[in-house]
């Protein structure tokens, strides 16, 4: 910008809306990585038996209560939540890097490669999410490793369509005709007008990305095809929880599903908090 | 409707549809080749140690594992379109046996759940759009965004915590009560095993429908012709009626027709949860119990079971508005 910005009257009380999306940013952020090193903060203590303990309800001192063997049901809960954010993370960025890939090819080659692209991403809009999730982290052999490469194969077709749409929408639109006419080569063509165009989407679609993967690896460990049941992942203790419902122990269940809930949440608030920051029309409001 | 669209248009979609199983089928058999899963201990299972390594090769031999892999694939696929499908090793009994009596225990489960959606949807989401702003729509909209970040597996573990453990309203588990054959089980029972599953399958299938019919009614308010209609002395009620509804309806069939692939997924979850017999139970067991005949047939049974959804979407186009014809075809 050329126009200096007269000196800005300095905001009283409420903040603006850019203010208040960088502050949602800063806080999604910090809350997530905090649910992620938390494991090395609480240290392991709380997971050892402690029979003395034993299925208490919700207190101060276990404020997500005990179970059935007296082991704190808040750090395994903050442990088995931190696993599956590093978990659905790892997998969400391998797909997000497959769906980057293929979603530059179909949009900058054409032809076949297109074609061909596109084609797979309708075969597998084709199939229930979960049922390819299940064939694929069977097929594999299952475990962690079944869960990552089941996640990560099959969460990247959504980013790679949008990906498709806006380079095919740069390559026709006007400007970039004008600078092929100046002379200008394909490379530069693609730094100054096809980057600060698909950056921000995929920033966004990444970000998007990851509740969905962790979703869908909660779900995949809940059934028992994920991660090994003495893993304390958030799947495998809501499924644990399952076998004591009946007796009345409701905090087992509830509590890590709420912890997990949030952590979903969050992530989308600051995907939308990003979008919102990117996109023109709405980042200076 | 003249004949030959029809006509036209139902050879048009057999034949995508026979394009997309093979597709299916190819991508099922190159991911399963590669696996390192050994196709003869899969079927053997816990008896592998009381077989010596000539029978092995046997096997081997006879269901030609040692041939290349396109020769496999060949003979794989004639038998699969002859109807031979295999034995599920699980059940013991046919794969097509298996998915049809296993579908149709999930099939009232999944027609509840999508009926109950749709329709509270479309009411929640023209409420939340007639009252756009309101304390009202806010609640619907917290709802809706919360619902779709809400794990399935968890909401029907809370339902199940509320309604079956706290208040004994609805049973704990499976689809008839215990130490009752089958046969006697009458429909009122049946109902009442059915009624929390399909719940749970439809409230969380609500969060996508009722916020698209929310934006798109929006939309419809703030056009030229319903200001117009107002400025007539149209009320509310009726702009909704006569202008609103029919803009809603067609994209909200569509969404809800689409939403049949994550209905099946969720199926399989809340199955899970409340032990229910049915087909999602089958896919998860299937899984855990290397049962692969059953899990490839289950794979293709969802691709047709997607696939007749938008097809019935298509179908129902020209039902609603009759400007709209089969497959773009103009006699």
């Amino acid at each position: 910008m050329t126009i200096t910005a007269p000196a800005l009257a300095p905001v009283q009380g409420r903040s603006n809306r850019r203010q208040q999306t960088l502050w949602g940013i800063a806080l999604c952020t910090f809350l997530l990585l905090a649910i992620i090193v938390s494991p090395w903060i609480i240290g392991d203590s709380g997971l050892n038996p402690l029979l003395t303990q034993r299925n208490q309800p919700p207190s101060f001192a276990h404020p997500f209560g005990t179970d059935w063997l007296g082991r704190d049901m808040l750090s395994r809960s903050l442990h088995g939540m931190s696993l599956s954010l590093r978990v659905g993370l790892l997998a969400a960025a391998i797909s997000a890097l497959i769906g980057t890939g293929l979603g530059l090819a179909a949009g900058t080659l054409g032809g076949w490669v297109d074609a061909v692209i596109t084609w797979i991403v309708d075969v597998f809009f084709s199939l229930p999410h979960l049922v390819l999730l299940i064939l694929i982290a069977f097929a594999v052999g299952g475990g962690t490793q079944g869960v990552i490469i089941a996640v990560a194969l099959t969460h990247w077709t959504s980013l790679a369509r949008v990906i498709r749409a806006e380079v095919l929408q740069v390559t026709s639109s006007d400007y970039v005709h004008l600078s092929r006419r100046f002379g200008q080569s394909s490379l530069w063509i693609a730094r100054h007008h096809m980057v600060p165009h698909v950056i921000p989407q995929l920033l966004v679609g990444l970000i998007l990305l990851f509740p969905h993967a962790i979703l869908h690896e909660a779900a995949l460990s809940f059934i028992g095809i994920g991660l090994s049941p003495h893993i304390p992942a958030i799947g495998i203790i809501l499924a644990e929880s399952m076998r004591h419902l009946s007796t009345g122990y409701w905090w087992l269940g509830v509590l890590p599903g709420l912890l997990l809930l949030l952590s979903v949440k969050a992530f989308d608030w600051l995907g939308e908090n990003v979008r919102a920051l990117l996109d023109p029309k709405t980042s200076q409001g | 409707m003249q004949l030959r669209p029809i006509l036209l248009f139902a050879l048009q979609k057999l034949l995508r549809l026979g394009l997309l199983l093979l597709a299916v089928a190819v991508f099922t058999f190159v991911l399963l080749s590669l696996s390192p899963i050994d196709p003869v201990q899969a079927y053997i299972g816990a008896d592998m140690m009381q077989i010596s390594p000539e029978q092995r090769e046997l096997i081997a031999d006879r269901w030609g594992l040692d041939q290349p892999m396109i020769v496999r694939f060949g003979d794989w696929l004639g038998q699969l379109v002859q109807g031979n499908w295999g034995t599920s090793l699980v059940f013991n009994q046919p794969v097509e046996a298996v998915i049809a009596t296993r579908f149709q225990a999930s099939l009232q489960m999944l027609a509840i759940a999508w009926l109950l959606s749709g329709l509270l949807g479309l009411g929640l989401g023209i409420l939340a759009g007639a009252l756009a702003g309101s304390w009202c729509d806010r609640a619907i909209r917290l709802y809706a965004y919360t619902l779709a970040s809400a794990p399935t597996f968890w909401v029907a573990l809370l339902l199940l915590i509320t309604f079956s453990v706290s208040l004994r309203m609805t049973p704990i588990c499976c689809a008839a009560p215990p130490g009752v054959l089958a046969a006697d089980v009458t429909i009122w029972q049946h109902l009442h095993h059915l009624v929390l599953p399909a719940i749970t399958l439809s409230i969380i299938g609500i969060a996508n429908i009722t916020l698209h019919t929310r934006q798109k009614l929006i939309d419809v308010l703030h056009s030229d012709y319903v200001l117009f209609a107002r400025a007539q002395g149209e009320s509310l009620s009726g702009v909704i009626r006569h202008h609103g509804l029919r803009n809603i309806i067609l994209p909200a069939l569509t969404l809800q027709f689409a939403s049949l692939s994550e209905l099946f997924g969720g199926s399989v979850l809340v199955e899970q949860v409340f032990a229910y017999p049915g087909l999602g139970a089958a896919t998860v067991q299937a899984a855990l119990r290397s049962d692969v005949p059953l899990l490839v047939g289950i794979v293709f049974f969802s691709a047709l079971f997607v696939y007749t959804g938008n097809t019935l979407a298509d179908l129902a186009y020209p039902l609603i508005d009759p400007r709209i014809r089969l497959g773009g075809w103009r006699s």
